[in-house]
C-alpha cells in the first residue's frame, strides 16, 4: 500500500477501508483448521485471519432504537455529561440494541434507563458474562439485557473490562434483581463487581478454584472406550473454529 | 452468640461438628437428623443462663422433601419467626452451558433440554429461537414446525403446571392432590413420548424446526386428551379452591406486590398474580402467537393463593391453544410441507424412521448416502460431525415459560459450536425472591412461599 494515492485511481469504497483497517488488526488464526499437531492438508496452510476491528453502526439505528439513544443523550447531557462519553459505541445488529458502556458510567446510565420515563427499563433480565480470549485488552464482558414494560422494548448494556483489571460496579441498587446474577458472573468468570453486598460464589464450592467458564478454564472429562476405540474428552476433539 | 440446630438431614454449619451435638464456631451445635426436637428444648432450657437463645439457626435442606429438589434453606428463627432467610443453591450444578461450548449448535439442544427438566421444549424452543436469529432464518422455518412448537410448548407448561400444583398440595399435606395432578401429567408425558420418542430430555426442538413430524395416531391421542382435561382440571380445582385448609395456608401468604417483581426481576405467575397482565406470548410473540386466541389470566392478591389460581386458569388457556394448535395440524396438508428448514446446509438430510431396532435414519436415505451419492455421503458425514457455521454475533431471544421469562443469550464467533449459550432461567431470578416473601413470617408460611415460586433445581443451577 502506497502512501499516495494516484489522482486517477477512484476513491475506495467502503469495504475497501473495512479491509485495510482489518490488515493493521493482530492475526487471531493461521491455516484452515488451526491444526498444531499436524500438517494442513487443506491447501490454506498460508492463511492468516486477522481480527475483525470492532464494529459499530453510524445513525440512523432504525426501529425505536433512534428514539432511546435521542431521550439517553438528552437526559446524560442534562446531568452534565455527554453520550459519547458515557457510550463507547453502539451496535444495532439482527434487530437488537447493544449499548457499549464505559464502566464508570455504568450505573449512572443504568439509573436513568430505569427511571426516565421515555426510557423506563424497568426490568433487568440479569448479567451474562462473556470471555472473549482473543480480544486483548478486553477480554470480559458483561451483558445486561433490559426490558421496558411501559413501552415493550429491550435493550442490551455491554461492558467489557480488561483480564488483568477486572472490576466492574455493581447494579445492585439499581436492580436488586441482578444479585445473584452477578455472583453468578464472578463464580463463572471472575468479573469483580466492586459494591455488591455480598460477592460470593454461588453454584461452584466456596473453596472452589478458578472461574470454570472461561475459555482458559479446561473442560476436562476422560476418554469413552467402546468395541477397542477410544473417542476422546470433548474438549481434545477436532475444532472447526 | 447463636444457637444453631443443624436439622432436617442438612449438614452442620462451618466449624460444627460432623455428628452429635457439641460446641462449634458459631455456638452451640445440637443435631436432630431424627427430628427429636424435645431434647433440644430440654438442652436449650437447661443451657439458657449461659447463652443467647434467642436465635435459632436452623438448615432446611439441601435433602428436604418441601424444598423442592436440592435447595437449601438457611433459617434464623425467633421462636416460630423467620427473622433472615438465605437460599443456598448449587448442589445441582451441572456445568451445561460450558459443555455446549464444546459441542455443535445442534447438539447443543441435547444439553439445554436437560436444564429445567420440568419444561424442557421451552428450553429447546429458546435455544433454537437464538440459533435462528443468529442465522437469520427466522423467515424461513415452516409454517408447521412453528405450530408443532406451540403445540408442544403448550402441552409442556399444562404438565409443568401439573406438578407445580401437584407439589404444592403434596408439601401442604394434601397427598391426593399430588396424585390427581401427576396422573394427568403421566398423561402428558405420554404423548410426549409417542411424538418425540422420550418422556423428558425430548431434543425435539432442532434448529431449524423440529426433528420429526407427528406420528401416526398423535393427533387422536391429544383430541382424547383434550377432551377429557378440562374435566380433570376442574375435579383438580374442585378439590383446592375452596379447600379451608388449602386457603388458610396460602391467602395472604407469601406476598410480593408489582415493585417487589420488578425489583426483583420476578416474572411468569408470579407477576400475573399482581395484576399485571405481562405475557411475552402476547407482548413479543414469537413462534406465531400473534395468530392464536387465547387471555392472559391476572389475579390482584399478591398471595400464593393468587399464583396458584393463575397457573390453573393458564391450563385451560392453554388448552384453547392446543386445539386451535391440532385443528391447523389436522387442516389439509399442502404436498411437501416440511417440518425442517430446506436449507440443506442447516437441517439434517436424514429423515428418521422406526426400524426394527428403533428410530434411527430412514431405509431410503442410507441407500441414498451409502449406495448412491458420494456427494450425499460426504454432505451428511460433514453436517453431522462438522455442524453448520453460524455468523458473527450475540442475540438474545426470550419465551414465556411456566415459570416467566426463560432468555437465551447466544454469541457466535463464527464456528460450528456456540461461543456461549446462557440461559436466563426464571426459577434462578424468582428464587431471590423467597427472603422477600417469607422474612418476617412464620416458618410454616416458608413452604408455600417457596412452593408458590416453583423453583426448579435443575434451572436454577444448570
Amino acid at each position: 500500500m502506497s502512501e499516495k494515492t494516484p489522482p486517477n485511481e477512484p476513491e475506495p469504497d467502503e469495504a475497501a477501508l473495512a479491509g485495510r483497517e482489518r490488515l493493521n488488526e493482530q492475526v487471531v488464526r493461521t491455516g484452515m483448521f488451526g491444526t498444531q499437531t499436524t500438517g494442513d492438508t487443506s491447501g490454506y496452510g498460508g492463511l492468516q485471519v486477522r481480527r475483525a476491528p470492532p464494529p459499530f453502526t453510524p445513525r440512523p439505528y432504525g426501529s425505536y432504537f433512534d428514539e432511546v439513544a435521542d431521550a439517553l443523550t438528552a437526559r446524560l447531557e442534562a446531568d452534565g455529561g455527554g453520550f459519547d462519553e458515557a457510550v463507547e459505541r453502539v451496535i444495532v445488529d439482527r434487530g437488537e440494541l447493544t449499548l457499549h458502556v464505559r464502566r464508570e458510567h455504568l450505573v449512572a446510565v443504568a439509573r436513568l434507563l430505569r427511571d426516565e420515563p421515555p426510557l423506563a427499563f424497568e426490568l433487568c433480565g440479569g448479567v451474562s458474562g462473556v470471555h472473549y480470549l482473543a480480544d486483548v485488552g478486553r477480554e470480559l464482558h458483561a451483558v445486561y439485557h433490559l426490558v421496558s414494560i411501559t413501552h415493550n422494548r429491550r435493550l442490551r448494556l455491554e461492558v467489557s473490562v480488561p483480564d488483568a483489571d477486572p472490576h466492574v460496579p455493581s447494579v445492585v441498587s439499581v436492580y436488586p434483581t441482578c444479585n445473584w446474577h452477578e455472583r453468578e458472573t464472578w463464580d463463572f468468570f471472575g468479573i469483580v463487581f466492586d459494591g455488591h453486598p455480598a460477592l460470593t460464589r454461588i453454584e461452584m464450592p466456596d473453596d472452589w478454584k478458578g472461574h470454570p467458564q472461561r475459555k482458559d478454564y479446561p473442560l476436562g472429562g476422560i476418554p469413552v472406550e467402546y468395541r477397542g476405540a477410544t473417542v476422546p474428552p470433548p474438549d481434545e476433539r477436532r475444532s472447526y473454529t | 452468640m447463636t444457637t444453631q440446630a443443624s436439622g432436617m438431614g442438612g449438614p452442620a454449619a462451618d466449624g460444627a461438628p460432623a455428628d452429635g451435638t457439641g460446641e462449634g464456631t458459631e455456638g452451640r451445635v445440637y443435631n436432630v437428623a431424627g427430628g427429636d426436637w424435645d431434647e433440644v428444648v430440654r438442652a436449650l432450657q437447661d443451657g439458657a443462663d449461659q447463652e443467647d437463645t434467642e436465635h435459632l439457626v436452623v438448615n432446611m435442606g439441601p435433602q428436604h422433601p418441601s424444598t423442592h429438589g436440592v435447595l437449601r434453606l438457611v433459617l434464623t428463627l425467633d421462636g416460630e419467626t423467620v427473622t433472615e432467610l438465605r437460599p443456598v443453591i448449587g448442589y445441582l450444578h451441572t456445568g451445561i452451558e460450558k459443555s455446549m461450548e464444546f459441542r455443535t449448535w445442534t447438539q447443543g439442544v441435547t444439553f439445554c433440554t436437560r436444564a429445567d427438566y420440568l419444561a424442557p421444549i421451552f428450553n429447546e424452543t429458546v435455544y433454537c429461537l437464538a440459533v435462528e436469529k443468529l442465522l437469520g432464518v427466522e423467515a424461513e422455518v415452516p409454517e408447521r414446525a412453528s405450530i408443532l412448537r406451540v403445540m408442544m410448548m403448550e402441552l409442556n407448561r399444562i404438565a409443568s403446571h401439573m406438578t407445580a400444583i401437584g407439589t404444592f398440595g403434596l408439601e401442604l399435606g394434601a397427598t391426593t392432590v399430588f396424585l390427581y395432578a401427576v396422573r394427568e401429567r403421566e398423561r402428558i408425558l405420554d404423548l410426549f413420548e409417542l411424538i418425540t420418542g422420550l418422556r423428558m430430555n425430548h431434543a425435539y426442538v432442532r434448529p431449524g424446526g423440529v426433528s420429526q413430524d407427528l406420528p401416526r395416531g398423535a393427533l387422536d391421542a391429544i383430541r382424547e386428551f383434550l377432551g377429557r382435561m378440562p374435566h380433570q382440571l376442574a375435579e383438580l380445582r374442585s378439590l383446592m379452591d375452596a379447600n379451608p385448609l388449602y386457603l388458610a395456608r396460602t391467602k395472604n401468604v407469601a406476598y410480593l406486590d408489582l415493585a417487589g417483581c420488578m425489583a426483583l426481576g420476578v416474572t411468569g405467575p408470579l407477576l400475573r398474580g399482581t395484576g399485571l397482565p405481562w405475557d411475552l406470548r402476547k407482548s413479543q410473540p414469537y413462534c406465531g402467537y400473534e395468530t392464536y386466541d387465547f387471555e392472559v389470566p391476572t389475579q390482584d392478591t399478591c398471595d400464593a393463593y393468587g399464583r396458584y389460581l393463575v397457573r390453573v386458569d393458564e391450563c385451560d388457556e392453554s388448552l384453547k391453544i392446543i386445539e386451535q394448535a391440532s385443528d391447523r395440524l389436522a387442516g389439509p396438508r399442502p404436498e411437501n410441507d416440511p417440518v425442517m428448514i430446506s436449507d440443506p446446509k442447516i437441517g439434517w438430510p436424514a429423515k428418521l424412521a422406526l426400524g426394527g431396532d428403533g428410530l434411527g435414519n430412514s431405509p431410503d436415505h442410507i441407500a441414498h448416502i451409502m449406495g448412491q451419492s458420494m456427494e450425499a455421503l460426504i454432505h451428511h458425514f460433514k453436517l453431522v460431525t462438522e455442524g453448520f457455521r453460524v455468523p458473527v454475533g450475540q442475540v438474545y431471544t426470550a419465551v414465556e415459560s411456566p415459570r416467566g421469562e426463560l432468555g437465551c443469550h447466544a454469541v457466535s464467533d463464527g464456528g460450528t459450536r456456540p461461543y456461549r449459550a446462557h440461559f436466563r432461567d426464571p426459577s434462578f431470578t424468582n428464587l431471590q425472591a423467597v427472603a422477600a416473601m417469607a422474612e418476617g413470617g412464620m416458618i410454616a408460611d416458608v413452604i408455600p412461599a417457596v412452593a408458590s415460586i416453583d423453583p426448579v433445581m435443575g434451572g436454577v443451577d444448570r
